[in-house]
Order: C-alpha cells, then structure tokens, then sequence
C-alpha cells in the first residue's frame, strides 16, 4: 500500500498543477471575452450594423423645364417596367412564355433575362421590358394570377412634349458616362440619367435634386428583412426659362427648312426670348436610344442639326458689323458723321483695288447714307483712318469676340483678329488691307447669332453691356432665387455716337433706298431699326468680276452668301433686339430682314396682347 | 484531499454494492450542474431557430434526456468492468478507425463516419472514451519506478499516436488535438518525469514543419486565415470575422434573448454547431459568457474533486481523463470562436446541436460518476478487489 499513497500523493500535487493551468486557460478565455465584448464593444457594433443596415438611395423626380409662360418643355413621365422575381415564379420559361402572350419580348429581351437569372440572386427582382404603354400594363395586371412572380414597377423617363421644338436650349439626358462622375450618390443608380445638353446640363445639379436614402435590414445573402428608417430627398428645382415657346415656334416656321438661327433677346434684361436653330432634332429619340442610321443621318447631315448655331454657330457677321466700325472712328475722332466720303465703287489701297458690293459705287456718302446703303467704300475710308485695333477694341466692348456669358454650354466665343493674333496663329504680319476687310466685317472676323444680338441690344439700350440668359431665376447651389434688377456696366460709349449709329440704322429700315426699307415694319409704335449683312464665303476673282459676279440663286448652295440682320425695335423706346442668320441664304435684305420683321411683329403682338390681358386682369 | 460526507463514510467497503446501494450514491449536484448547462443549450437552440422548438431544441432535448440515461447505466457498472475491458474496447475503438479510413462515407470534406445500417457511428468519438480507459489501465498497474523507466512508456505512447494518427489521416485535426492532449494529461498525472514532457514538446514543435506538410490544403488555409482573418474577410476568413463582430457588437449586457441580429440575420455561420457560443454571447453579452464559463468550471472542478477523492488509480485517472477531455472541449470551441485559436471543428460540450457527441460526452460523464460511485473500492493492479 506504500506506493499507492505515494502516488496518490503525485496525483494530487500534479492534480493542482494542472487545474492551476486551466484556470489560467479560461482566465485567457474570460480576458479575451472582455476585449471583445467591453473593449473593442463600438468597434463591433459598428461593423455589425455595417453588416445589417444597407442604404438604399431613392432617386428623387427631376426637375420640370418651363417656358416664361408656364408652357411645360421637360416633363417626367411614368415608365412602366415589368420585373420578375425568378425565386417567386415556378418555371422562370413557362412564365415568361405566358409573357409574352401578352406583350411583345423579343427574342433579345429573353436572353437578357436568362443572362441575369444567373448572375444575380433569386430574390432580386429583373426588367424584362421597360417602356410599357397602359395598355400592356393592364394586359399584365389583368393575367396577374397567371404570372406568378411578375411584377410592374413604376421609373420616371424624361420627356419632352414639345419635342423638336426648342432642343437646343433643352438638352437632353442620358446615362451617367465614366466622365461624368462628380461623387454624388445618385450617379451610382442604375438607370439613373443626368442632363447632357442644354439648360439639362448647366442646370443639372438644381434639377436632379437631392436623394433620399432608405435603410434597409437586409440579411446575410442580402434579402430585405423590413425598412428601417426612410428618408425622402428633396425633388429636383423647376426650372422656369426666359424663352417664350410660342414665339419659339413662331421663329422656326419662319426660319423654315433653312439652315439658319435667330436669336431675340430684351435688351434691358438680357432675358433670351427666342432663340431657334434650324434645323433641329427631337431629343425624345436619344431618351429612347438612336438607331444607326437616325445618328448617321443627325449626324453627317450638312445643315448640322445638333448644332446649337444661336451660340456654336459662328459667321463673317458681314455689313452687320459697320456700326462697331462707325462707332470706333468717332470715338477715335477719326471721323465726323456728316464728312462724306466719295464712293466710285471701288477703293485703291497701294496697288489693290478693294470694291463696294455696287458695281457703279454711291456716289458721296455721310455717316447715315453709308449705313443706309452699306457702302463698302466709305467703311473702307473710315477704317483706313482709325486704324483696326480701335475698331477691334470697340468690337470686344460691344460683345463680339468673347462668349457672351449665357448659361447654356458650348458658346462659341467667335474671333476679332488683330495683328497678335495673326502674328501667333497665321505666323504673318497685318497687311494694310486686312484693316479694310475686318472693317466690313469679312475676312477672319466671326460672331455668333448670338453675340450680333447682344451687340445690337447693347447699341439699342444706350450702350449698357447687357448680357444673355435663359434662365428666369438665379440658380444657386439647389435653389432658385429671383435675379435682382439687372444693372449693366457701360461699354463706354458717348451717346450721341450711339445715336448717329441707330439714326443710320433707322435709315436702313425706314428710308426709301435703306438696304432693308422693303421689310419694314408699318405698324404704328412697332417701327424696326436694323442694318442688313451678306457675308460673302468664296473669293471673287478678277476675271468674275470683270465678267459679272454671279448671282447667289446661280451657286451651289455652300458657295452662297450667309444672309444676315440686325435689328431692335421699337424705334422710339427700343425693347427688344433680333439677329437672324441664315447660312448660304443669300443676300440679308431679301432673305434674313423679312424674316426678321415678321418675328418682331410677332414679338411685340405678344407683348401688347399681355399688357392688355395684365390691364384687363387687373382692371 | 475531500473529506468523505459522514452518512458516505460509513460504507466504507463498496467492494461488492448492490445496484440500490448504488443509486443513492449518485452525485445528483454534478447532474444538476450538467443539465444547467444542456438548458443554457436548449434556450439558445431555441432562438437559433427564431423562437421555434423545431428543429434543433427538441432533439436536443431527447438527445440529453437519453444522455443521462446512458451516464447513469455507465455510472451503475462496476468500475473494474471497465478496467477489465479496456483493452478489447481500445482495440475495436482502433479497428473502426481503420475501417473509417477504407469505407467510411464522406461527411464535410472528411471521413468520420461508420454507418452500421441503424445507427451510424463516430469511431474518434468512442475513440476518446477508450484511449482514457486504456492509459488508465496501463498506468493503475504502474509504480513510480515503472513510471520512471523510459521502456516503460514506449507502449503507452505507441498507443496514443496510433488512433492519432488514424484520426489526422481523416482529417479530424481537432479529435487529433484532443486525444494529444488528453493523453498528455494523463501521462502528467501518472507522475511522468517533467523533463521528459520537455524533450517531447521540443520534439513535436520540431516536427511540425513536417507535420505541416501532411495537412490538407483547407486545413493549412485555416491555419493561415487564422493567422490573419482580416485578409480574406468575405472567403475563409468570413466565419471568424463574422464571430468575433457578432460577440463583441454584443457588449455587456447583450442585445437580449432572440435579439441578436447578427446570428438571426445569417450572418454568422454554424449558429447551432460550433458557432452557438457566439451566438448566446451576443444575446447575452460579457455576462451571459462569464456564466457559462463559470458553470463549465464548476462542472471541471467536480470531475477534479471526484478524481482526487477516488482511491483506486484508475478510477482518479479514468475521472481526470474525462474531466480534460471536456474542458478541452469547452476550452477549443470558446477560444476557437473568438479567434484564440484555428477554427477546428470541436463542439461546445452539450449545448451545440449534434448528437453524437452528446452522448458520448454524457457517457464519459457515466464514467466519472463511476469513479464517483465506487471512490473507495480498492482496486488490485489486475483489476482484482485487492491486492
């Protein structure tokens, strides 16, 4: 029995020492369960709520686009989507078969659906077709019983009711590109569509509004338990223009199929109220996605319709530009408005010979006479004094060259060219005879439809740098604001400068002779002042000269002039100012100025008709 | 040393009791304590399954119900019953080992299971129990001088790194630790000279470069995302992130009975089975944990109070044994879960949804209440009443 006690002995001793060992193994274990459960307790529950919550953005309803009037130009429509949940439908083939029973599916649509079936989990719902008309949405709701599985869903499309009308200014919307992506939550949404164009780009931000976001317990795999806590975001701004939309239309009737822009403006606003392009496009087929050939034939069309050519549009402004001319040399004192220059029809400049567009000349000319008939010779006497740099200084002042500043993207700033200019892109000096061309608003001198309105307001409003818009309100960050009361720096221009010009410009309209008095305006306090423009695109040579200058109906249609006009009315307490351009249209007097008149008759018919319905109203 | 309760004291010759006699010298405390923890098992199978009886509960419950029938028919069969037939269970113990390795059916990637046509068995688990009764017979006979003899201790290690063996070529790394450690412990017990523990352990840490080299792939991945789980958070690293946010997002108190999103929402894998310990910390926090730590001490330091009470070598080895065995359970699953160690495959004893392992821990706990039952019986060094 000696040695059983001795081992009990043993075993007892190395009894203790090994339950010493484990109780330091769960003294481990407790030490650890206090870590995690008391000390790094945030951490984990944060990651635990990661783990559980998933935010959910709900995008919120774009901004509507409306004309000063209220007339709806972008709308939101219901796009109605048919889903289905392939965990709930028995045979995901048979259901879609009986599917397509009832609405269309091409052959596309069902692969598409296999394809995603696969990749993604069973409980997520997929498109099968979206854009679905009422009638096909009844047709599914009614066979609901038959369609285990299927569901309707409801987006929002845009849409633009007026279609082609008014595009340009508009934009259009697609989806979000690698490019686009400014760190806003809402771009990372499928089907999610931003503005691409227009007033939809520049003013995306304020339309697209602010996402709302709803936290969602969602499981391991990702199924929805049940919402959490909703938060509804703010709907985009609406957006009022300054455009009036039937003026709009009445503008592109006029201008027809031509390849052509007008631009009317309130020359004391800078409130842009037309301004067309023609032709133009319907931005409801980019929405529904273009063909080939629809983007082939948008695209390679010569008369470029998806060109803005109100603001990206630049043309040799032509005679358009002899009042900066006028203006610059009395300033500069080069000149006096009743000085008359000898026109015989041509002017010699060393050994060139620079010619007036009136094969026999004009005889003598003052300041009014040479506006009035055009008379190239006494512009050329005009800048030949100056010198080009003060008439390219007045130009700038007056809003050519630069971008005007509108809110719409892709504004051309046009080209005054001077001699750095020439100097850095041509690699050439200024030859003598440029000054003369320029003066006339020919050879590298460019401007948009635009920037000839801007000009002509700011002549029309006594020389105040007015500049264009076409939002009604100042958009700030996501809020629309009331624009305060414009107040205008001055182009610095005396008045009584000013006022010889417009009388010249009156002349050209209202005198018989004036290069546009056939589309004058004879209504009483409607009475237009403006001046006419053909810009010659081709070179005459000699021997077509010697011979006859051709006729602009005997050329190819892109060798014609770009017919061009000016104007503000009323005469006697101007309100609003008009550029037209039609590209190779021909001559401005016989082409641009009827069109011209006849819209700013229109223009002031609606101003009257509203004076008279705001009286009525409120008498 | 524990001192005999006076009315146990009088019946100090327990050489030959009859089964009554043996009923009354049941440890009902120790039954308790076990089925405290089987209840703390059933609630939180209960909200396993978002407060239904079905699936795991119930059975659960007739698992443990027939548990303890089984520990108490153990714990009434004469001590020397076991001793005498503790070679013969080892042999067919190894015997069904092998015969797992030639035709056992796969279960989750490993071979672990023998299906006799009614019931189907886990060799590794009967394995545990007869290794214990095996080395325990080995050393009853043993005095400190054998022990002593390093020949002597040639065939108890040849009869620990056999069934070792034959259970890591399943793969069962975890069984494969505890039949090591377990082993070890009793080695410890029998008065094994400390210094040979030391070349052993040197040995083996020696021998894991080429250890590593017979793991499989998944296991050495294990090792590896054990290492670093935040490596692969969403791969194989997933199970021990998502345990560990479970548990710690579940704070002092806990987040309340049935309220633990994390496991409710799936994202804690295993919830009824080897990850059910994180899932009762997280409903009840730090506290609840503590708890049931505690009760598994409790339970650990009976089976140490009964060892050291028994006079018989056997019997303080049998209930030492065992009482290792379960702590290393206890001890591998909570330390497993919250990232103190690999993730195994070992159980939390009576509380994760299995029924094996249920009943061959309840049968090892027969076996102790054995121990318990005949403490003082004398036992001669061939199993005799004396010697």
């Amino acid at each position: 029995m000696y040695h059983d006690n001795d081992r009990s002995k043993i075993f007892t001793r190395r009894a203790l020492m090994l339950a010493g060992g484990k109780a330091a193994l769960v003294g481990t274990l407790a030490a650890r369960m206090y870590y995690l459960q008391v000390v790094e307790s945030d951490k984990y529950t944060m990651l635990a709520e990661d783990n559980r919550v998933s935010i959910r953005l709900l995008p919120p309803p774009r901004g509507l686009i409306l004309d000063r009037n209220g007339i709806a130009m972008a709308i939101n429509q219901h796009n109605y989507r048919v889903l289905v949940v392939p965990e709930n439908t028995p045979t995901l083939t048979y259901t879609l078969d009986a599917l397509s029973t009832i609405i269309t599916l091409t052959e596309h649509d069902r692969a598409r659906v296999a394809k995603e079936t696969k990749r993604r989990r069973s409980f997520m719902p997929i498109t099968v077709r979206e854009n679905l008309s009422w009638e096909e949405v009844a047709r599914i709701e009614v066979n609901a019983p038959d369609l285990p599985g299927v569901l309707i869903d409801v987006g929002q499309s845009r849409y633009y009711p007026l279609q082609s009308l008014g595009a340009h200014i508009l934009g259009y919307v697609s989806a979000v590109s690698e490019n686009d992506l400014t760190g806003d939550p809402l771009e990372e949404l499928p089907g999610f569509r931003i503005g691409k164009g227009g007033v939809e780009k520049i003013y995306d931000m304020a339309l697209r509004g602010r996402g709302g976001t709803s936290s969602m317990e969602v499981n391991a795999v990702g199924r929805v338990i049940r919402e959490l806590e909703r938060n509804e975001g703010e709907p985009g701004v609406d957006l009022a223009l300054t455009l009036d939309m039937r003026l709009q239309e009445y503008a592109a009737q006029r201008l027809g199929d031509e390849s052509a822009a007008c631009v009317v403006m309130d020359i004391h606003t800078g409130e842009v109220l037309v301004m067309a392009s023609t032709p133009s496009y319907d931005p409801n087929s980019f929405n529904r996605g273009l063909t080939a050939d629809e983007w082939k034939d948008l695209s390679t069309n010569p008369r470029s319709p998806l060109q803005n050519k109100a603001l990206s549009g630049t043309f040799a402004p032509g005679s358009t530009f002899k009042m900066l001319t006028a203006m610059a040399a009395l300033e500069a004192g080069a000149m006096t408005p009743d000085q008359r220059v000898f026109c015989s029809g041509h002017m010699q400049l060393g050994n060139i010979k620079f010619h007036c567009w009136k094969k026999g000349g004009h005889g003598a000319m003052d300041l009014v006479g040479g506006l009035k008939n055009s008379c190239d010779v006494y512009f050329y006497e005009m800048a030949r004094r100056v010198g080009y740099e003060k008439i390219a200084e007045v130009a700038r002042r007056f809003g050519l060259g630069g971008f005007t500043g509108i809110d719409l993207p892709n504004e051309r700033p046009g080209l005054i060219p001077d001699r750095a200019w020439k100097k850095k892109t041509l690699k050439q000096p200024w030859h003598p005879g440029e000054t003369l061309i320029n003066a006339i608003g020919q050879g590298y001198v460019l401007a948009t439809p635009l920037q000839l309105a801007t000009m002509t307001a700011r002549i029309a409003n006594g020389g105040l740098a007015v500049e264009p818009h076409v939002a009604r309100d100042l958009i700030q960050d996501k809020s629309a604001l009331p624009r305060p009361t414009p107040d205008w720096p001055s182009c610095g221009m005396a008045q009584k400068h000013i006022a010889w010009v417009r009388k010249g410009m009156f002349a050209v309209s209202n005198e018989p002779g004036g290069t546009a008095f056939r589309a004058r305006i004879e209504q009483e306090g409607m009475w237009l002042s403006g001046k006419t423009g053909s810009a010659q695109v081709r070179r005459i040579s000699m021997r077509e000269r010697e011979s006859g200058v051709k006729k602009n109906d005997e050329l190819p249609w892109k060798e014609r002039d770009h017919a061009l006009f000016v104007a503000y009315a009323p005469e006697d307490n101007p309100r609003y100012s008009i550029a037209v351009v039609v590209e190779h249209g021909g001559g401005g007097s016989a082409v641009a100025a009827p069109i011209a008149r006849d819209i700013m008759i229109e223009v002031q018919k609606r101003e009257r008709a509203r004076m008279a319905g705001q009286v009525g109203g409120n008498g | 040393m524990l001192r005999p309760t006076p009315r146990l004291g009088s019946h100090l010759n327990r050489t030959e009791m009859g089964w009554r006699d043996k009923i009354w010298q049941i440890n009902w405390s120790l039954i308790a304590v076990l089925a405290s923890i089987a209840c703390v098992g059933f609630l939180t199978l209960y909200s396993a399954a978002q407060g239904s009886l079905e699936p795991w509960a119930v059975k659960s419950m007739v698992r443990f119900a027939m548990g303890v029938g089984i520990m108490i028919t153990v714990a009434m069969v004469d001590l020397r019953f076991w001793m005498r037939h503790a070679y013969i269970l080892y042999l067919v113990s190894a015997l069904l080992l092998v015969a797992v390795d030639l035709r056992g059916t796969i279960g989750m990637g490993a071979q672990r299971w023998i299906d006799l046509g009614f019931i189907q068995i886990q060799p590794s688990e009967i394995m545990k129990i007869a290794l214990i009764l095996t080395l325990a017979r080995y050393f009853h006979g043993a005095t400190y001088q054998d022990v002593g003899r390093p020949l002597f201790l040639i065939p108890p290690l040849l009869m620990v790194l056999a069934p070792i063996g034959l259970v890591m070529k399943q793969p069962d790394l975890g069984t494969a630790m505890m039949l090591l450690m377990t082993a070890g412990a009793i080695f410890f017990m029998s008065g094994v000279r400390l210094w040979k523990f030391g070349i052993l352990i040197a040995g083996g840490l020696g021998a894991i470069p080429v250890a590593w080299q017979f793991l499989h792939d998944y296991q050495k991945k294990r090792v590896i995302i054990f290492m670093n789980p935040d490596q692969d958070p969403l791969g194989a690293g997933y199970h021990i992130t998502q345990s560990k946010i479970a548990l710690g997002s579940g704070g002092i108190f806990g987040k309340g009975y049935m309220m633990g999103t994390q496991s409710r929402l799936n994202f804690l894998p295993e919830k009824q089975t080897d990850f059910i310990f994180t899932m009762f910390a997280e409903e009840w926090g730090l506290m609840g944990g503590l708890f049931l730590l505690a009760l598994y001490s409790l339970l650990t330091a009976f089976g140490y109070a009964i060892a050291m009470r028994c006079r018989s070598q056997f019997g303080r080895l049998v209930a030492l044994g065992m009482t290792t065995t379960f702590f290393l359970y206890f001890f591998i699953n909570t330390a497993m879960v919250m990232g103190l160690v690999p993730v195994v495959g070992v159980p939390l004893p009576l509380i994760s949804y299995g029924g094996t392992a249920m009943l061959s821990l309840m049968f090892g706990w027969g076996l102790v209440m054995s121990a318990y039952i005949h403490r003082d019986l004398p036992i001669g060094r061939r199993g005799a009443h004396d010697d």
